[in-house]
């Protein structure tokens, strides 16, 4: 066994920001949401990443500006503690350590110094329990605080954060869960339960689904999972209740959110459209369709200018009031699972993966940023649960990064699968892929695998279920008006009727290694004949790999009957072969290393190893619970140096994985954190948010303008002056000294400094010289009484600004003496 | 439970008209509620809401409007004419000619002294109540165009008067008109429609509140004449409003069938309060036409026939009778009368009088099977009514011979002769002059005799000859009741007769000596149902709140086993059952066996069974089958209950031990109702 203890299995780009509702900053400039481990603060109007407040130890779940600070914001996370950061220049402020896992976080202007945080019900025995709990924060200086303070509010909350909400001035709380509204008043200290009917005889679901409370009068306004919002009035008595529904969602009401001065109502949902509902005139609304994906959150600008909406596709649209979408802030797109294979474009090394429904999303992991989508499919997408629609499940590029394949299929029922081959080349013109060749059902059952040829060729083979692969070549353009060539099927082959699951091309492209359940192919992809047949059984052949560079000659299988075979082709036979449950195998295209996710007892572990040795070069136990099923290895941008044996691999590449629960995840080797962490802090310091190319030529110019402005101005007023004034103003007016003595010093103070200023290149060299007479004046300290009055007839001879260099040495050495003195005896006085 | 055969009757095309008008009034709780065909019904809402009286209507008549002056009851209606209605004897006492063309509506101020009606030709008129009439007092100034709505301000010195297109207010001491509110016509629709505000509210705070025809409920300052707020509640129109008693809370209704509440909330600390749309009903398929808001219930009537009333939750506790939604379809007075030995059924409508004979079934089958039909029903006489006033009261004698009906004018009899197939039908021209106005009729089981209610509770006894009808007696009682006799129970032994009038009391005649023979105590409800079983001579008695008793002629007491029954009390779900139990019968085979029924059910109450336990259930009888027989003893109690008969107008037990069960299916009458206006429904 390997020492790992270096390197970590961290979140690096792709995370989620739509987990929690984003929070605008006060002056609407920025975006805080949670993401992960770490908070991002994205510029609200270009839409770039402007910080990241990183300290969490575990997902971050809830954000809230500091209602007495509106430049500090509060995080929680489900490490139990609170933090408190400056999201302006991106510093943690405190830790308060709260010890329980939190989920939401609420805080209200009325009550000082109180969080309110959702924790899990203390004494319930289900887990899916949480209670709302007040947290009084300690008046302390220190960095890390112990906040145990906790007093319940309300028992049994969900754990959404959009189901409870501050009423209007903090004057009461209310929370929503399953078939209740509770309302807690704080000056009474009581609360009010309602309740639904479980089910009406229509069969509606009436459960709740989040609440908003309005901000100017006593109104609640609650989601359903119907579609409906209800607005609840007359809440403060148990009986005489009442409540009005407006009705326009046809699926669950996702979010809710009244605008600042309560004149409008947002509220989203599955259908993707942000409704704007004028509060008291309900009849009139506004909509803003076509936003993509379900909305999740509901933000609104403490101004009410903008407003933002969290997708459930990791993006944030920002809105203007006038709905009108200003900004997109677009994470990695994330569907309930990736059909595709993640791969790399070679042009731009992003990461290719399933975005929207029915596109390509190329994620630059290097920038943590959406490069763009590609439609494949070309079908409007229905928002609409339960609906068969087309999905891209294969995707691969050749090795110039020239040509794109895929492959999408819709599955109305099993015996009607629609399948469909795609070829894209890209188009230098346009930057972007354009559609080549349609290959309408390509195989008469679902493809397995796809694979482009690495050598420069343009050969693809697709396995598929129905027994037989193909190879696919570009034919040149049959007719003479078609310019373009196009793709054609080249070969077809089966063996015995069995069914490919893989193949695989060796490095320089001239084997073709296709897996037909028990044995493993070779086939020659200059002639097409199958060169030779390795077999391994039982279990059928689930991966297939060749080795690179150095190993070239080393094939690689992996079995459903946990087996990890190594063959050499030289010799046709078993090289080595070990017992274990290879979920993944995969091989670095710049190394020879390859890397075996390997699933046990639970949980993935990973082992990274050279074919020519059985030996694990690294081995990662338990990188998370459940199977890794998609990993990629994507090539860096600038080398690592690392020299030890088992960091080695990490130096040229860089292996990302999802996690069952979808979070793509990567290794990192501590120098390569403390690297990162020394640039975050240089970012930190040199960053401008509105860094436009625009306003960089602009920004210059005007800078270059105050400065002359402020250089003019230093003339006139030098600073020295200015604190000579301030130092006058502030001091209480009985300890000052009498007028005319203070009156004096303080036109001399004012002057000296601008013949000082002017003289600058003379007093530094007569600096050099009279340093040796410094003791001497220190000395002179204490008969500063009798020096004055020589000194205010000196400040009056330089004053003069017709005399610009009428300045003897002895004269500037007095001059310095005297602005020590008028500082020191106002410390005399303190 | 005993075995029948049962004859189940679907022809009835008996149609419900709709409801045009409510009125209710605080004092008395009673509502009264105006239909298309120029009919009035009063229900006594704390006597679970039970239809007490019905004023039949007549040809041409319509009532547009329906106003309380204490307990005087006025409507108006499109023939001109301004009506006050007697109800004890239930007909218009008298009317008086406006003089202003069609009246649409008429409004009573806070006092009761004077009645404002609005007029088709644009006039305001304004009527004193006197005692026993009501005098024209003047005329508002007249404006253009049709007066649709008339409310009081409740200080009595302003009327609001709703127009076409707007609102004036008037000064009720000067007559002229102080402001001028013109309301919005509706938008996408035609630009030359003008909207027609059908209601108005004038509350004591000045606020005007106003439903149009745009679909708009507005809110007015009536002091500046300004809108506050307009409330755009339906694409169609919105035609009535009704405003509870303390001005905390409004209701309109609109032509899509939905109910809107408003409510006078206070959103802040220190705000003013506003008028602020709350919840929606939807309990009707069309047009809401006449709204009551009570304190405790939203009240709504209109063109799909029903009454329905729904409580407000917040207003009343959960869980208990008031708590139940309630619809209310057929009258309680039942339409079918029957000739138990002949099989004949009579059908009573409004304008006519049909006979038919019940078809015949072969043989015997299973329980719950159906027979095969040998003979089909037969319709024999189809009989137009005389006069204009509609039909009020019929009864066909058991033997099917004879055949009588009322109107609130006149008493007709018909004498029918069977020769064969054929059947022949003639007038008795003679009848005792007596017999002017009969409120119910009943033949006596012999048919010997004809019972008639007359006016102040009395009856009138007629016998009946080849020759010629004889006036007999009137049993009249010492109680001084002027209510009428909505009920008439004769024994099947021609000795007793039970009667039972809307004061709740019910009287006991000796048909031998025509004598009182005893009076029941009063039960504070009103019976709804009342039966002598033939052989023991018990009087059973069923009231609007589902109690029952059972009093003995010969001791003049209640039996022991209603004492019993009082005692322990009935159980809950008996007592909220929401329809009243409109016919009382016996099992011949069994005297133990009373059968009663409601809309829904049909029940047999074994009196030598156990009452229920309240905490059990009642309908027992499916779980019952699954137990093995002696469990089955043990968990039977004297509530049986049939369910397998659904909207239920009448059951009738004939000679032969079958059953007459007449349904009228809701299906069938909302299949003959008009289109609902057009909604348009999501994925469609």
């Amino acid at each position: 066994m390997v020492e790992h203890g270096e390197i970590r299995v961290v979140h690096r780009g792709g995370s989620k920001i739509n987990f929690r509702q984003p929070v605008f900053t006060h002056d609407s400039r920025f975006l805080l949401c949670a993401s992960a481990n770490a908070v991002k603060v994205f510029s609200a109007s270009t839409e770039e990443c402007v910080h990241h407040l990183v300290g969490h130890t575990d997902l971050v779940t809830g954000l809230i500006l500091r209602p007495s600070n509106h430049l500090q914001v509060f995080s929680c996370s489900l490490d139990g503690t609170v933090r408190l950061w400056d999201y302006d220049d991106g510093i943690l402020i405190k830790t308060f350590v709260v010890g329980f896992p939190i989920y939401s976080i609420y805080a209200s202007g009325s009550h000082d110094g109180v969080l309110f945080l959702t924790i899990p019900a203390k004494n319930d025995k289900r887990s899916d329990a949480f209670q709302l709990v007040a947290v009084q924060l300690p008046q302390s200086s220190e960095q890390l605080v112990e906040a145990r303070e906790i007093s319940a509010v309300l028992p049994d909350v969900s754990a959404n954060p959009g189901a409870i909400s501050f009423g209007r001035a903090g004057q009461y709380i209310a929370s929503v869960c399953g078939l209740h509204l509770e309302v807690f008043f704080f000056k009474k200290q009581k609360s009010f339960r309602f309740s639904l009917k479980e089910e009406n005889n229509k069969g509606i679901k009436n459960t709740f689904t989040c609440a908003a409370c309005h901000p100017k009068e006593d109104c609640i306004a609650t989601g359903h999972e119907d579609g409906k919002i209800r607005l609840w009035r007359n809440f403060s008595h148990k009986k005489e209740y009442t409540h009005s529904a407006l009705h326009w969602h046809h699926d669950a009401v996702g979010a809710l959110s009244f605008t600042p001065e309560g004149t409008n109502l947002l509220s989203g949902g599955v259908e993707s459209v942000l409704v704007l509902w004028r509060y008291n005139q309900e009849t009139q609304k506004d909509f803003l369709p076509r936003l993509g994906a379900a909305i999740a959150h509901i933000a609104v600008s403490p101004d009410g200018s903008l407003f933002c909406t969290a997708h459930s596709d990791n993006k944030i649209t920002v809105i203007h009031s006038y709905v009108r979408v200003s900004a997109v802030i677009q994470g990695l797109v994330r569907g309930d699972r990736i059909w595709t294979d993640l791969v790399v474009d070679p042009r731009s090394k992003a990461l290719v993966m399933n975005g929207k429904p029915g596109h390509l999303q190329f994620y630059s992991l290097q920038r943590d940023k959406l490069l763009y989508n590609l439609d494949i499919v070309q079908q409007e997408y229905i928002h609409e649960s339960g609906l068969d629609q087309f999905e891209v499940v294969k995707v691969d590029f050749d090795a110039g990064g020239n040509w794109l394949a895929t492959v999408e299929e819709r599955k109305q029922n099993s015996a009607e699968l629609e399948l469909n081959l795609k070829l894209w080349a890209f188009d230098e013109q346009t930057q972007s892929f354009v559609l080549n060749t349609t290959v309408p059902a390509p195989h008469e059952d679902r493809i397995s695998d796809l694979s482009f040829s690495p050598d420069r060729t343009t050969l693809l083979v697709s396995a598929s279920r129905d027994g037989h692969f193909k190879a696919w070549a570009l034919a040149p353009p049959t007719d003479a008006e078609d310019q373009s060539p196009s793709w054609c099927c080249d070969f077809v082959a089966s063996y015995h009727g069995l069914a490919p699951h893989c193949c695989g091309f060796s490095a320089d492209g001239s084997l073709l290694a296709v897996g037909f359940q028990e044995v493993v192919t070779v086939w020659s992809t200059a002639s097409w004949e199958l060169l030779t047949t390795l077999s391994q059984p039982p279990g059928h052949v689930r991966n297939l790999c060749f080795g690179r560079l150095s190993c070239s000659k080393y094939l690689l299988g992996t079995t459903t009957k946990n087996q990890l075979c190594c063959w050499n082709l030289l010799s046709c036979s078993l090289e080595w072969s070990t017992s274990m449950d290879v979920t993944l195998l995969l091989a670095d295209p710049l190394s020879e290393n390859m890397a075996a996710f390997c699933f046990e007892a639970g949980s993935t572990d990973l082992f990274v190893f050279k074919p020519s040795e059985p030996r694990p070069l690294f081995s990662h136990k338990a990188v998370c619970s459940g199977r890794v099923l998609r990993a990629v290895f994507s090539p860096r941008e600038e080398l690592l140096e690392g020299c030890e044996e088992d960091v080695q691999w990490l130096n040229s590449s860089r292996l990302f994985f999802f996690t069952p629960s979808m979070d793509l995840m990567t290794f990192s080797t501590k120098a390569e954190e403390d690297r990162l962490m020394a640039s975050s802090k240089q970012l930190v310091i040199g960053d401008q948010v509105s860094m436009t190319p625009f306003n960089l030529l602009l920004g210059k110019r005007g800078q270059t303008e105050g400065q002359e402005v402020a250089a003019g101005s230093e003339r006139v007023q030098p600073p020295q002056g200015s604190s000579a004034v301030k130092e006058l103003l502030q001091t209480p007016a009985h300890v000052l000294p009498s007028t005319s003595y203070l009156c004096s010093m303080f036109v001399q103070s004012l002057l000296i400094s601008t013949s000082d200023k002017r003289e600058q290149n003379n007093v530094t060299e007569e600096e050099m010289e009279s340093e040796k007479e410094e003791d001497d004046s220190e000395d002179e300290e204490t008969q500063s009484s009798a020096v004055k009055p020589d000194v205010a007839s000196g400040g009056g001879r330089t004053g003069d600004p017709t005399r610009p260099h009428g300045l003897t040495k002895a004269q500037t050495k007095e001059l310095r003496r005297v602005r020590k003195l008028d500082y020191s005896w106002l410390r005399d006085l303190d | 439970m005993g075995e029948f055969k049962v004859h189940r009757v679907r022809f009835f095309d008996y149609m419900p008209s709709g409801i045009r008008a409510l009125a209710f009034n605080r004092g008395t709780e009673r509502l009264a509620v105006a239909r298309d065909q120029g009919s009035v019904e009063l229900f006594n809402f704390p006597d679970n809401y039970c239809q007490e009286k019905v004023i039949p209507g007549r040809d041409g008549r319509s009532v547009e409007a329906l106003c309380w002056v204490g307990s005087r009851l006025f409507s108006v209606g499109l023939d001109g004419l301004i009506t006050e209605y007697d109800l004890d004897n239930l007909r218009p006492k008298y009317t008086v000619e406006a003089y202003g063309g069609p009246v649409w509506s008429i409004s009573c101020n806070l006092e009761g002294n004077l009645l404002a009606v609005g007029c088709e030709d644009g006039t305001v008129k304004i009527f004193e109540v006197l005692d026993d009439r009501i005098q024209f007092q003047r005329n508002l100034d007249r404006q253009k165009g049709r007066i649709i709505s008339v409310s009081w301000h409740p200080s009595g010195t302003k009327i609001a008067a709703g127009m076409m297109d707007m609102i004036r207010i008037f000064d009720a001491e000067t007559g002229h008109a102080i402001h001028r509110l013109l309301v919005e016509r509706g938008v996408g629709t035609a630009k030359n429609r003008e909207v027609v505000v059908w209601s108005l509210a004038y509350l004591s705070d000045n606020t005007i509140i106003s439903a149009d025809s745009a679909g708009k409920v507005q809110i007015w300052d009536g002091l500046t004449g300004t809108l506050i707020r307009s409330h755009y509640i339906t694409k169609w129109d919105v035609l009535a409003l009704s405003v509870a008693h303390d001005e905390s809370s409004l209701i309109a209704g609109t032509s899509e069938g939905t109910v809107v509440q408003f409510q006078f909330l206070s959103s802040g600390e220190q705000q003013d309060k506003e008028w602020i749309r709350t919840r929606t009903f939807k309990n009707h398929t069309h047009d809401v036409r006449a709204l009551v808001l009570t304190d405790i219930a939203v009240v709504s009537g209109g063109m799909d026939t029903q009454l329905v009333v729904r409580p407000l939750l917040d207003k009343v506790e959960k869980n208990t009778a008031e708590s139940a939604l309630r619809k209310i379809v057929f009258p309680f007075k039942s339409l079918v009368s029957c000739a138990k030995k002949a099989g004949l059924l009579l059908f009573q409508f409004p304008d006519h009088l049909e006979v038919w004979r019940l078809g015949e079934s072969e043989g015997y089958g299973k329980p719950g099977e159906c027979l095969l039909i040998k003979r089909k029903p037969e319709k024999l006489i189809h009989l137009k009514r005389k006069g204009e006033d509609h039909i009020c009261s019929s009864a066909l004698s058991p033997c099917g011979s004879w055949l009588a009906y009322s109107t609130t004018s006149s008493v007709r009899l018909y004498r029918l002769q069977h020769s064969g197939n054929n059947i022949s039908i003639s007038k008795v021209s003679k009848l005792p002059k007596f017999l002017c106005s009969a409120h119910q009729l009943c033949f006596s089981p012999d048919s010997t005799k004809l019972f008639a209610s007359s006016t102040q509770s009395s009856v009138i006894v007629i016998s009946l000859g080849q020759s010629e009808c004889k006036y007999v007696h009137t049993l009249a009682t010492k109680s001084g009741s002027r209510q009428p006799v909505h009920l008439l129970a004769p024994s099947e032994d021609g000795k007793w007769l039970a009667t039972a009038n809307t004061d709740c009391e019910v009287h006991v005649y000796n048909l031998n000596k025509l004598k009182l023979h005893c009076t029941v105590p009063v039960y504070g409800s009103c019976p709804t149902a009342i039966a002598i079983h033939p052989m023991t001579s018990n009087l059973v008695i069923v009231h609007a709140d589902k109690q029952v008793f059972e009093f003995s002629l010969g001791q003049k007491e209640y039996t022991e086993w209603s004492r019993k029954l009082q005692k322990q009390g009935l159980h809950p779900h008996w007592l909220e059952r929401d329809t009243p139990i409109s016919h009382i019968f016996f099992n011949p085979k069994n005297s133990n066996h009373i059968i009663m029924h409601d809309v829904y059910m049909l029940c047999v109450i074994d009196q030598s069974l156990p009452f229920p336990d309240p905490k059990t259930r009642l309908y027992n009888q499916m779980s019952l089958r699954g137990l093995p027989e002696a469990e089955r003893v043990r968990h039977s109690h004297a509530f049986k209950i049939c369910k397998s008969f659904q909207d239920v107008l009448s059951v009738i037990s004939l000679e032969d031990q079958s059953l007459v069960i007449v349904e009228r299916p809701l299906l069938d009458i909302m299949s003959q109702l008009p289109a609902p206006v057009l909604q348009k429904k999501f994925a469609t």
